[in-house]
């Protein structure tokens, strides 16, 4: 099995961090695996832990009373899983579900923010990343309120 | 839209009188979605020039009206295909054609993609809806001379699962080494796809950005933001072709109700370079 910091290291998100940055970050990471099927999260449960995906892929689904539960969004390889565990109250405010076979790089939350304030050098530039993958979220949810295929 | 894409058609138009439709026997019927037909068309007299494509015809379903409609396929044999989605009188006319029945037929008219751009290069087709049928011959093309790509993508969007077009052809072309990538706005856990638009799945094709061809097709929206995020991941506009979609009623650049900007959509286009299409795709209409 690969080391944590080198699964850190081939992921985008982590593009440009140093070595040294990267082996402290292995060291609040733990390599983990899910089920087809397996809820990695719910809603409501504290958000304790940042997810690096490297392979799979996950729904984001929310669930009310009385619908059937509502697949949001997929994420795969790639990307990152999780944005509640930055911010206050950290708790997540939607259910992740593994898709398919799912592998990750779980960051234990609490440890993350200590990390970041710690180094504001490595903070500015995570958090920065972090806020375009939010900004291209954002713009995709508004992409897809159009239903542009609705009447073409 | 001044300048002409080199790939403008001027010879391949029609002898006949382009004004003139030339009538085409319905041959084959093709159900392939809710709302959706591949009709086979056969000449029954002399046939029309062969389109490439990306190129359109207009179909005309005889006392109802005509329509645009990009060419879907070619068959060896003079026969044309063409998809159509229901979606106004004339198309439900047109797909209401029994096997047996007449169509007319205009064309080929305008532009065509050009995949010779793509040659030595990676090659993305990226299609929302009903885009995928005039990107459907290109792909096809690519996959045949496979070789001549250092990759070809195929990312598709649509509204949902049962909206999606092709699905053998996706898989076939999956199995023969393209990367396909399929994601849908509204989906549940038994879709294997993606949930989200097709800017959120792009790069998942692996491919070089700055040696990437793309042929982007789909509802103008979606072409401009696949534009806006292509550029992002670092492909040049110039080699993003974009399909536009106007009213197009003579296909000959007199009546002008395709006009956009400073050019006729049925002339210049539909197969037009992102670079020039861009600004016009942000033009306020009324």
């Amino acid at each position: 099995m690969k080391p944590i910091a080198d699964l850190l290291a081939e992921h985008p998100f982590f593009e440009g961090v140093g070595a040294e940055e990267l082996t402290a970050l292995a060291g609040i990471g733990t390599d983990v695996r899910f089920a087809p099927g397996e809820v990695i999260f719910r809603e409501g449960d504290a958000a304790d832990r940042f997810f690096v995906l490297r392979s799979g892929r996950v729904g984001l689904e929310i669930h009310a009373v009385g619908r059937p539960p509502h697949l949001l969004t997929t994420l795969s390889s790639g990307d990152v899983l999780g944005a509640s565990w930055l911010f206050p109250p950290h708790q997540w405010q939607f259910e992740a579900i593994a898709l398919d076979e799912t592998s990750a790089v779980a960051l234990d939350a609490a440890e993350l923010r200590r990390h970041l304030d710690a180094d504001p050098a490595l903070g500015y530039l995570l958090v920065q990343r972090f806020a375009g993958l939010l900004v291209k979220r954002l713009q995709a949810a508004r992409f897809r309120l159009l239903d542009v295929y609705g009447d073409v | 839209m001044s300048e002409p894409r080199p790939t403008s058609t001027a010879s391949a138009m029609p002898v006949a009188d382009p004004m003139v439709p030339t009538p085409y026997e319905v041959v084959g019927r093709r159900q392939e979605g809710v709302d959706t037909v591949t009709l086979t068309l056969a000449p029954t007299g002399s046939a029309l020039p062969t389109a490439r494509p990306g190129q359109f015809f207009m179909l005309w379903a005889p006392g109802v009206g005509e329509v645009p409609i990009s060419l879907g396929g070619t068959g060896s044999d003079g026969t044309i295909e063409e998809t159509i989605r229901v979606v106004g009188a004339v198309s439900r006319a047109l797909v209401g054609t029994a096997v047996g029945g007449t169509i007319g037929v205009r064309g080929p008219f305008g532009t065509a993609w050009d995949l010779e751009a793509a040659s030595g290069r990676h090659v993305l087709f990226v299609a929302g809806g009903v885009g995928l049928v005039p990107l459907r011959p290109s792909i096809a093309e690519a996959v045949a001379r496979a070789d001549e790509f250092l990759g070809i993508g195929v990312v598709v969007g649509a509204r949902t699962p049962a909206d999606l077009l092709f699905g053998d052809l996706l898989a076939d072309w999956g199995r023969s080494g393209v990367q396909v990538v399929t994601t849908v706005d509204r989906g549940d856990r038994a879709w294997h796809g993606h949930i989200g638009v097709v800017t959120e799945v792009l790069d998942l094709v692996d491919l070089d950005p700055a040696a990437t061809t793309a042929l982007v097709c789909g509802p103008e929206v979606m072409m401009r933001f696949t534009a806006q995020a292509l550029e992002g991941l670092g492909v040049e506009l110039s080699d993003v072709q974009l399909s536009l979609e106007r009213n197009m009623k003579c296909a000959v650049g007199h009546c002008g109700h395709c006009q956009l900007g400073g050019g006729f959509v049925c002339l210049d286009g539909p197969v037009v370079s992102a670079d020039r299409a861009a600004p016009l795709l942000r033009v306020r209409e009324r």
